[in-house]
């Protein structure tokens, strides 16, 4: 059996007095790709800002190897944080910072790395993602997709325990979809990664995922778990089902 | 039922004297329609069915019927339409306490957050690329120079002005360069350039975290363990408290220059003149209260920008109000500042 990586129990997220979503228990073990899926509005990155600790639950717990996420210091929290890498939708590079500055700053901030030494890693980091010769390009200067590898890279620079990924393939054409999706199998296959990734995009969740829940945007909790493409063949949910199977003939 | 759509109120009032069970209409020699003709068919469905009217259309287009079923095939939520209500007043009233409660208190750990940060700062360990305050500097700096030379020009002007108007009725029009000294260093050179900055650099800080903040910028950073007001917030204050005061005491200059032109040209008032009486007129002190002014008013605007900036939504929209709030609450607290300055001042003779 593997290793839990984060437990979730009996997780109510709430804008104030506006449940999105409850009672949430789930496990991601150690090396798994998980896909959070549903439809728009469900709460997927709500969830996701959730065990980014960005959002406190309303209810329940979220527990990072059994450390539960909201007793401990604020030290710890933010230590534990720091081993997690995060791709969000837009890339979210910082706007004044080049690529390589990007990748530099938290290096800088949490290691005591020579410059010269940090410059390389990013160059590294820019080339696992295909991105050498931009190293010296602001974030508004490169395409959307390069963006978003560039945030990939940014999330492999203090090579993390977890990944977590926000709609990778958003805005992204069926290629760079496809190339994004291998770049996450590989490193998760190099690395031994945990992944967690929050999509609705059917190619890339049977391509990479390992195991799944489904968030319901009516019952306002999950309504399946387990490996997307088992679920497709044996969950007899029809919401689920009419999910996973759309432009399946 | 005529040429064009016939008006639904005055079909339904016919149907209501009528006393119907059913409602057959015909549609064979339906010509060109559109959706107005559609949204008509639909009301009276739904007039139809809350009266127990049977409603059969003949022979109209595919179409329309397809539209029809299309409407109706969503159900309808029924907490859906926004609460629009108008509550009572002291209902409203408690609502509104209970928002400015929450404003009061997100501004105080703002605050709170920002003493810690800059505590950090003295020991050292706050977090922020010195490259970033250069920038932010010579973009609150030398750049407003051009803006800030016109404006203090002109009030150096339009005081030296409404001065010289009355000074001259008594004969002491020499008396409009310690008017003007005095009035730039202490009050108008200070909230000049304060409000010019609130307008120029609070709104700009505004716009730049909130779309920050819409950008995700801000929860990368958070992420990271990387306080955002370490990163984005310490650079930008520093560098308004650093520029303020030195802009201040070139608005006092220009001022100066200002009523200089005036009095030259309108009062016989010989350069030299004007000069040893403003410097007769004007200690150190004076220049202090003004500096001391500037720099309180330079944490006043990068406060109320940064603020705004970092409680932005998540949408476009929302980025502009962020910018409004910022130059509102930026000039609303520079004027209250200036005023409890300078009671201040006069309680403690400065």
């Amino acid at each position: 059996m593997k290793q839990v990586h984060i437990e979730v129990k009996d997780l109510t997220m709430a804008y104030d007095d506006f449940i999105i979503q409850q009672q949430l228990n789930f496990s991601i073990h150690k090396g798994d790709i998980f896909i959070v899926m549903g439809g728009n509005g469900c709460g997927k990155s709500t969830l996701l800002r959730h065990l980014l600790a960005l959002k406190k639950p309303a209810q329940g717990e979220i527990f990072y190897q059994n450390k539960n996420l909201w007793q401990i210091s604020e030290q710890q929290r933010k230590k534990i944080m720091r081993a997690n890498g995060v791709m969000y939708q837009s890339g979210a590079l910082w706007s004044s910072l080049t690529l390589e500055e990007n990748i530099a700053l938290p290096l800088k901030e949490y290691t005591d790395l020579p410059a010269e030494e940090i410059k390389g890693l990013a160059y590294l980091k820019l080339a696992l993602v295909g991105l050498v010769g931009f190293e010296e390009y602001y974030p508004a200067e490169i395409s959307g997709g390069m963006k978003k590898r560039a945030g990939l890279a940014r999330a492999l620079a203090l090579d993390p325990d977890i990944l977590f990924f926000d709609e990778p393939s958003a805005g992204l054409d069926p290629e760079s979809a496809k190339l994004l999706d291998d770049l996450i199998l590989s490193i998760q296959d190099s690395l031994g990664t945990t992944i967690v990734v929050v999509t609705h995009d059917l190619p890339s969740l049977f391509a990479i995922g390992t195991d799944s829940i489904f968030l319901d945007p009516i019952t306002k909790t999950m309504i399946a778990q387990g490996a997307p493409k088992k679920l497709l063949a044996e969950c007899s949910n029809p919401v689920v089902q009419r999910f996973l199977s759309r432009g399946v003939k | 039922m005529g040429n064009t759509v016939p008006e639904l109120k005055s079909v339904i009032r016919q149907l209501d004297k009528l006393d119907c069970v059913q409602l057959d209409l015909q549609g064979e020699q339906l010509g060109h329609w559109d959706s107005r003709f559609v949204l008509f068919l639909f009301e009276l469905e739904k007039y139809c069915k809350t009266h127990n009217i049977l409603l059969n259309l003949l022979d109209f287009p595919a179409a329309t019927q397809g539209l029809l079923k299309q409407a109706s095939a969503f159900p309808v939520r029924e907490s859906g339409q926004k609460n629009k209500h108008e509550l009572p007043f002291l209902a409203q009233l408690g609502q509104d306490a209970l928002v400015f409660y929450k404003q009061t208190q997100t501004m105080l750990t703002f605050v709170g957050e920002v003493c810690f940060s800059s505590l950090r700062l003295l020991r050292g360990k706050a977090c922020f690329r010195q490259r970033d305050l250069w920038l932010v500097m010579q973009d609150c700096g030398p750049k407003a120079l051009p803006i800030v030379t016109l404006i203090s020009l002109l009030v150096g002007l339009i005081l030296a002005f409404v001065g010289a108007m009355q000074l001259k009725m008594f004969g002491a029009q020499i008396y409009v360069a310690n008017l003007v000294g005095l009035g730039m260093a202490r009050e108008m050179g200070a909230m000049m350039t304060a409000i010019i900055m609130a307008g120029r650099t609070g709104a700009a800080f505004a716009s730049q975290l909130g779309s920050m903040q819409v950008n995700e910028e801000i929860d990368a950073l958070k992420t990271l363990g990387i306080s955002p007001v370490d990163f984005l917030v310490l650079p930008r204050m520093l560098a308004l408290i650093f520029m303020l005061p030195l802009l201040c005491l070139y608005a006092d200059l220009m001022g100066i220059l200002g009523g200089l032109m005036v009095c030259v040209t309108l009062l016989d008032i010989s350069v030299v003149e004007y000069l040893i009486q403003t410097k007769g007129a004007l200690d150190l002190n004076d220049f202090i209260a003004g500096l001391i002014k500037s720099s309180i008013f330079g944490v006043l605007v990068a406060l109320s920008g940064c603020l705004s900036g970092m409680q932005c939504g998540r949408s476009s929209s929302s980025v502009g109000d962020a910018a409004t709030d910022a130059v509102v609450a930026g000039i609303v607290s520079i004027v209250v500042a200036d005023a409890t300055l300078t009671v201040v001042y006069q309680i403690i003779d400065f």
